[in-house]
């Protein structure tokens, strides 16, 4: 029996998102007496895997098929259900990025498991009894739940997990190969296009700065980018925002956005609506600037400013410029 | 062509959500229901390819008899007909199965979903589905438009950019924006989804794979600290030194 880590990488980096899965994993291996193994698809450096070893994982099956670069949800199932299957894993930990969760879900039923998604918090292990914590409700809650199938899939949500620090231990990275077929790449995608970022992907940032109709118009956001720059965040905006073009969709957080959970989020003229919360609220710490004394927003924050954001930005930005980083 | 779209029934985004007194449960108390966010955009979507290329709209809730208020509203919106599987969604799994049950036996071509429900937030169902079926799943796509009788080509999102898919019917896909904008139902689409089928049939038996077995919510922030605007350069001191996250 074992604990199989799914890793994913970008930039032929590991995501943060997967260090911390890594870290669950190897906590769960603990708290069941045995080992956390992981497996890594697709172009990630071999330092990187090897540096697993810092989160608890013993060993790296790595299966860098060509192929595999592109996520396809076939061929990379046949690869994490046969390392499940040599490493004979009853728990499987992943992150719960798209690709994560596309990938449990399908795992789930192949493997005949439980899926927790969006988990939040170590398992509570008792016996036979395995329970974990998810974010429900769009974050306004968290549920307990038992999984009660032998083999356990667990997604964990992103920024909840401390990374370990166990600096020193290398992971073994054994090369690993599937014999996957052609059949498992018919539904490659045609074409992958990703977006220009100065390399901080939303999704993975530490810190965000966020823009909403307050700024007025796209001709401004330059206020929220040079902030994003000078702390090294990314940027996000509110729905209506991204529903007048002024940014693309692709950076609109909310309950009908994407969700995130940065350690600073910092909301730049945005009202705070229940809906705007929802994408927002398991971020660390929120900062909030608005003219607005009663905005909503500030019920939520840490920090508040009252004020323009025209005048108060730019102090924002030289402050931040200001900082030895 | 085809089309079932899945729709979950969740609480008003504006909800406050409570829990009973032994924290076991979802109190529905003052709840107003309504159609999942996401599966709006699915549904919409799927009533315009309709208009596009001919063919049918069903739309499926698993859930018990409350449910069908916001089934009708989906009719009203333009789906053809509706089926309603007479059971309490107990988890993803138990859904997925009668979801993959009811498109099996009607043999559609493209099962449409939202990307999460926002009451559970599994974003699990739609791969379950596709994996039951053996057939893709593509989810989450924000762009879905037919090349020919045969073959779609969806534009999903992964972390950092988009995808472009082609996949032959049958598939899976689940919705979110900007897929189209989501329709509200007019005074005919609400005469006419009366008379509109909605077939009531009871669910196939399956397993679950989870228990619910308490809820918590989060803890109250500590309050929120106020920077006079006037030195707003402080507040990123604060951020440094205090709040430790720069
Ligand atoms: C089903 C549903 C789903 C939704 N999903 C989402 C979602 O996912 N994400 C989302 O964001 N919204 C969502 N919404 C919309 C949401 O309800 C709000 O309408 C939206 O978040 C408001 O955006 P905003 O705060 O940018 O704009 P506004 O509400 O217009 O707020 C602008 C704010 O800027 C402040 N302001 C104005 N000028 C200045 C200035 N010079 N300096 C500083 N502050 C200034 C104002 O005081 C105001 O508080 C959803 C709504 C529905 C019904
Ligand atoms: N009880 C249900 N009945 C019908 N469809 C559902 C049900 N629950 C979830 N779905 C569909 O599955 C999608 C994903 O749900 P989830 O996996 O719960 O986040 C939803 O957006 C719906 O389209």
């Amino acid at each position: 029996m074992s604990v199989l880590v799914f890793v994913e990488g970008y930039n032929g980096e590991v995501k943060k998102s997967s260090l911390e899965a890594a870290s669950y994993g190897s906590q769960v291996a603990k708290a069941l007496g045995t080992d956390a193994k992981a497996v890594a698809i697709g172009e990630v450096k071999e330092e990187a895997l090897a540096a697993l070893g810092a989160q608890g994982i013993s060993k790296v099956l790595y299966d860098h098929d060509d192929r595999l670069h592109n996520f396809v949800a076939e061929a990379y199932l046949k690869v994490i259900a046969q390392a499940a299957a040599q490493e004979s894993a009853k728990v499987i930990v992943f992150s719960n990025t798209n690709v994560g969760a596309a990938l449990g879900s399908r795992l789930a039923v192949r493997l005949n498991g439980s899926l927790a998604t969006n988990v939040t918090q170590l398992p509570e292990i008792s016996g036979d009894s395995f329970t974990v914590t998810r974010g429900v409700f769009s974050g306004k809650a968290f549920a307990q739940v038992k999984l009660t199938s032998d083999v356990k899939l667990i997604a964990v949500k992103k920024n909840t997990i401390e990374i370990l620090n166990d600096a020193g231990t290398t992971a073994a990275v054994e090369p690993f190969s599937t014999g996957l077929s052609d059949a498992d790449f018919a539904a490659a995608p045609k074409e992958t296009v990703l977006q220009e970022t100065d390399g901080v992907l939303l999704q993975e940032a530490e810190i965000v700065v966020s823009g909403g109709r307050g700024l007025k118009g796209p001709e401004n956001w330059h206020l929220v980018e040079d902030l994003a720059k000078a702390l090294g965040a990314a940027t996000a905006c509110s729905k209506p925002v991204s529903d007048q073009d002024w940014r693309p969709h692709s950076e609109h957080v909310g309950q009908t956005g994407i969700t995130i959970s940065p350690n600073l989020y910092i909301a730049i003229g945005i009202s705070g609506a229940i809906q705007h919360l929802a994408g927002v609220n398991s971020s660390k710490v929120i900062v909030v600037i608005n003219k607005d004394p009663e905005a909503p927003f500030f019920k939520a924050a840490d920090y508040g400013i009252v004020g323009d954001a025209f005048e108060v930005v730019p102090k924002l930005i030289e402050a931040a410029k200001a900082l030895d980083r | 062509m085809k089309i079932l779209v899945c729709i979950s029934n969740v609480p008003d985004t504006t909800s406050k959500i409570n829990f009973t007194s032994d924290n076991a449960a979802f109190d529905k108390n003052g709840v107003q229901f309504v159609i999942n966010p996401w599966d709006e955009y699915a549904l919409t979507r799927a009533i315009e390819l309709k208009e596009e290329k001919g063919g049918s709209v069903s739309v499926l809730n698993v859930g018990e008899a409350d449910t069908e208020q916001n089934i009708r509203k989906a009719l009203a919106i333009g789906a053809d007909d509706a089926i309603r599987v007479n059971a309490h969604p107990k988890d993803a799994f138990f859904v997925a199965q009668q979801i993959a049950h009811v498109a099996k036996e009607g043999a559609y071509d493209i099962i449409l979903m939202g990307k999460e429900s926002i009451d559970y937030n599994g974003f699990q169902v739609h791969g379950m589905v596709g994996e039951l079926l053996g057939i893709p799943a593509i989810t989450p796509a924000f762009k879905l438009d037919m090349l020919d009788d045969t073959t779609a080509r969806l534009e999903k999102e992964i972390e950092g950019g988009k995808e472009i898919v082609e996949v032959k019917l049958p598939f899976v896909a689940s919705a979110q924006q900007p897929m189209c904008e989501p329709r509200i139902p007019n005074m005919r689409g609400i005469m006419t989804a009366r008379t509109k089928p909605l077939n009531v049939v009871e669910p196939v038996s399956t397993e679950t794979k989870t228990e619910y077995t308490s809820y918590s919510k989060p803890e109250k922030k500590g309050g929120v600290r106020m920077v006079d605007a006037a030195n707003a350069g402080e507040l990123i001191t604060l951020l440094r030194n205090e709040a430790k996250v720069l």
